[in-house]
C-alpha cells in the first residue's frame, strides 16, 4: 500500500493496474488521438510559420499613406445642372503631412512595435544601353531594419547603407551585369535639376525569396530618395509593426478612425494568403475536437463497463463506510489518470512522428518542406488538456458509480 | 457500572419495510419489527426465505432505510442522519461479513484488512498495517498476508473478510450467512472464530443463517416470521 496517497487514488491505481488489458488498451486510444493532435498542429504551425515568414519578412504589418486625391466637381448652388462623368485623378506621388507628428503618435501606442519612414516611387536602373524599371525606396535603415530585416536578406556585401550606397536584388544584379562596388544610374520621371538622375555605388546585393522583388527593388538612404523623388524632407509612407500581426487589420482600422490616414494592413494586402491560414486554422481545430470526442467517448465507455463490473466491489466500499463522494473520486482519478498516461505517450508518439516528418519529408535537395518544430507549451497544453478531458469523461459513470445503492450493487 | 449505563448496541421500535411505495404493487416486507440487542450479544437470526431476514440486516447495516419505526445504534438515533451521516456511523460501528467474503480482488489480504481503515482516513499507514497483521495474525493467516485476495481458498478468504470486519472495532458485526459457501471444516472454523473475537472482544454479532445446528450455538436466536421478529426456537423450528 502506497503511503502518502488518498485512498481514492490507491483504489484508482490498483482498479487499473488489474484491468491491465483493458487500461492498456485505453491509453493506446488515448495516445493514438493525442498523438494525431500534436502532429498535425506541429505541422500546421510549420506551414502557417513559413508562409507567416515568407510574407511578414518582406512586408510591414500596417502601412501609412498619404489619402487618395478625389475630383471636386465645383457646381453653383442655384445654377444650371450640366451632365458631367467625373474622372478619378491619377495619383500623384506625394508626401503624407505632419508625418513626424503621425510617426511620434504611433510610437506612443503600446502595440506598436517599430515605425519606419520610407520615400518610394517608380525609377530606372540604367546601365551602359540597359535600363531597368524598378521601385527605389528611400529608408532609414536603423528603423526599417527593425521591420524588414534587410542584413538577413543580403548576399553579398553590406545591408549598410552609406551615402551614395544602393542595395539591388540578385536578379537586377544578373540582369544588369553588375557586382559589389561597382556604380549604376538611378533616374527618375519626376525629378528636377540634378536629383534627377543619380548614380550610386552597389554596398550590397539581397536576396527577398522572390524573382519579381529581386527584379525590381533597390534599396538607398532617405534622404537620397527624397531628392531623386522630388520629395524633399516628405516621405510615401510609414510602415509600421505591431505585437500581434494577426490583429493588424483592427489596429489599421482604429489608425484610419483616429488619424485619418489611409492604413492597409496585410492582412488587407495579402488577402487570400491570410484567408488560406484561417482556413488551414478552422480545419485543424475541427478534426482535433472530432479527435478529442472519440478518445474522450473510448474513455468514458471503458469506465461505464468497469462501473458495471465493479458495482460489488463498489457496494462493498459503501458498507465499509466510503462515502459517494470518495466513489465519484475513485472514477474521477481513473478517467484523468488514462488521460494523463494517455498523453504521455501520446506525445512521445507524436514527437515520434514530426521526427520522421522531418527525416523523410525533404526537397529533392535534401533541404526540408519547412521547418516543423516541437513546441513544449504545446505538449504540455495537450497533456493538460488530455488529463482534464479524461477527468470529465469519467464524470458521467463515476456519477453513476457513486448513486449506486450498496444493497443493489453487493446483490450485484 | 459505567457498562450498565451504556445503551443497547442496537435498538429497533416498530421499524417497517415496504416495496413498491405509491404503485400498486406495494409490498410490506416488515411490519413493525421490535428488537433489542445488548453489547456483546452473539444472536442468530433465522427465518425462512422471503421472511425479511436480509432487508431487516439491510436495515440494521444502514445500507437501506425504513418506511417507518426507529432505530437508534449505540443510542444513535439513524432517522435524522442523512447519508453521509449514515455512512459515517456505518463505518465506524458495524462491521460486516456476506456470504460471498466479498473481498477486493485489486488488493492483498493485508490491504482488504486495511481496508476500512484506509477508508475512513487519517490512519497512519504504519498503524493501519499493524493491526492488519494483528487480526491477520487473530485468524491464522498472517503467513497469507501479503497473497493477492483472489489466490486464497473460500474458507481463508472468508477468514480475511472477518478480520476486515474487525478492522475499525465495530461495537456490532453483521453477517449475512457466513458460511453458507464454505465447506464444512471451514464453515466450523469460520463460526468458532467469530465465537471466539464475540468473546474475547465483546462484539455482538448477529447472523443470519439458515443452519439450525449454527443458530444453537449461538446465546439467542432471533426467529422472524413473514416480517414479525419471534423469539427462540418457536414454530418453524420448534
Amino acid at each position: 500500500m502506497q503511503p502518502f496517497l488518498p485512498f481514492e487514488v490507491i483504489a484508482a491505481i490498483r482498479f487499473l493496474a488489474e484491468g491491465k488489458r483493458q487500461t492498456l488498451l485505453t491509453v493506446i486510444g488515448a495516445a493514438v488521438g493525442v498523438s494525431v493532435i500534436l502532429f498535425m498542429t506541429s505541422l500546421l504551425h510549420g506551414v502557417q510559420s513559413n508562409i507567416f515568414n515568407r510574407v511578414l519578412s518582406t512586408q510591414a504589418h500596417i502601412v501609412i499613406s498619404p489619402p487618395e486625391e478625389v475630383s471636386r466637381p465645383l457646381r453653383e448652388r442655384d445654377g444650371p445642372r450640366e451632365m458631367a462623368t467625373i474622372q478619378k485623378p491619377a495619383q500623384r506621388l506625394k508626401s503624407i503631412d505632419q508625418w513626424q507628428v503621425i510617426s511620434a503618435r504611433l510610437l506612443a501606442r503600446p502595440d506598436v512595435t517599430a515605425v519606419s519612414p520610407t520615400a518610394a516611387g517608380a525609377a530606372f536602373a540604367v546601365k551602359g544601353a540597359a535600363a531597368n524599371p524598378v521601385t527605389l525606396t528611400g529608408i532609414e535603415p536603423e528603423a526599417f531594419y527593425r521591420i524588414i530585416d534587410l542584413r538577413e536578406k543580403i548576399v553579398s556585401g553590406s545591408a549598410d547603407i552609406q551615402p551614395g550606397g544602393l542595395l539591388i536584388g540578385t536578379e537586377l544584379a544578373n540582369d544588369l551585369g553588375l557586382g559589389l562596388g561597382e556604380k549604376i544610374r538611378i533616374r527618375t520621371n519626376r525629378s528636377t535639376g540634378t536629383g534627377g538622375d543619380q548614380t550610386f555605388t552597389i554596398h550590397g546585393i539581397f536576396d527577398l525569396g522572390n524573382k519579381d522583388a529581386n527584379e525590381r527593388s533597390v534599396y538607398t538612404s532617405l534622404r537620397s530618395a527624397q531628392s531623386l523623388l522630388n520629395l524633399p524632407g516628405g516621405i510615401t509612407s510609414l510602415s509600421v509593426d505591431i505585437r500581434d500581426p494577426y490583429q493588424a487589420e483592427v489596429v489599421a482600422g482604429e489608425l484610419r478612425a483616429s488619424m485619418g490616414v489611409n492604413a492597409e494592413s496585410w492582412v488587407k494586402t495579402f488577402q487570400q494568403v491570410f484567408t488560406a491560414l484561417s482556413t488551414q486554422s478552422v480545419a485543424n481545430y475541427t478534426i482535433q475536437f472530432f479527435v478529442a470526442v472519440a478518445v474522450a467517448l473510448g474513455i468514458s465507455s471503458v469506465l461505464v463497463v468497469s462501473v458495471v463490473q465493479r458495482s460489488r466491489e463498489i457496494g462493498i466500499l459503501r458498507a465499509m463506510g466510503a462515502s459517494r463522494g470518495r466513489i465519484l473520486r475513485i472514477f474521477l482519478t481513473q478517467g484523468a489518470s488514462i488521460g494523463f498516461m494517455g498523453s504521455l505517450a501520446g506525445s512521445a508518439l507524436g514527437a515520434g512522428f514530426v521526427l520522421l516528418w522531418r527525416i523523410f519529408a525533404r526537397n529533392p535537395d535534401g533541404t526540408e518542406f519547412f521547418p516543423v518544430t516541437m513546441d513544449p507549451a504545446l505538449f504540455l497544453r495537450t497533456i493538460l488538456a488530455a488529463t482534464v478531458t479524461g477527468l470529465i469523461t469519467a464524470l458521467l459513470p463515476a456519477l453513476s458509480a457513486a448513486r449506486l445503492n450498496p444493497v443493489d450493487a453487493i446483490r450485484g | 457500572m459505567a457498562e450498565e449505563t451504556l445503551p443497547p448496541v442496537l435498538s429497533l421500535e416498530g421499524v417497517r419495510k415496504s416495496f413498491g411505495l405509491g404503485t400498486p404493487v406495494e409490498t410490506e416486507v416488515l411490519h413493525g419489527v421490535d428488537l433489542v440487542m445488548q453489547r456483546g450479544e452473539f444472536c442468530a437470526l433465522i427465518g425462512p426465505s422471503g421472511s425479511g431476514k436480509s432487508t431487516l440486516l439491510n436495515i440494521i447495516g444502514l445500507l437501506d432505510r425504513p418506511t417507518s419505526g426507529r432505530m437508534a445504534i449505540e443510542g444513535q438515533d439513524t432517522q435524522g442522519l442523512d447519508d453521509a451521516g449514515q455512512t459515517r456511523l456505518r463505518g465506524h460501528s458495524i462491521g460486516f461479513v456476506f456470504q460471498y467474503h466479498h473481498l477486493i480482488s485489486a488488493f492483498s489480504a493485508a490491504e482488504n484488512v486495511m481496508m476500512p481503515m484506509l477508508v475512513d482516513g487519517g490512519w497512519p499507514t504504519a498503524a493501519m498495517r499493524r493491526r492488519a497483521e494483528e487480526l491477520l495474525d487473530q485468524v491464522g493467516l498472517l503467513p497469507w498476508k501479503d497473497n493477492p485476495a483472489n489466490h486464497m481458498s473460500g474458507g481463508q478468504q472468508q477468514r480475511v473478510a472477518i478480520a476486515r470486519a474487525l478492522a475499525m472495532r465495530p461495537s456490532l458485526i453483521l453477517a449475512d450467512e457466513p458460511t453458507g459457501n464454505l465447506d464444512t471444516k471451514s464453515a466450523a472454523d469460520a463460526f468458532r472464530l467469530m465465537r471466539k473475537v464475540n468473546r474475547e472482544q465483546g462484539t455482538a454479532f448477529l447472523i443470519v443463517t439458515h443452519s439450525l445446528d449454527l443458530a444453537r450455538q449461538t446465546d439467542r436466536i432471533i426467529q422472524i416470521v413473514d416480517g414479525r421478529i419471534v423469539e427462540g426456537e418457536t414454530g418453524l423450528l420448534a
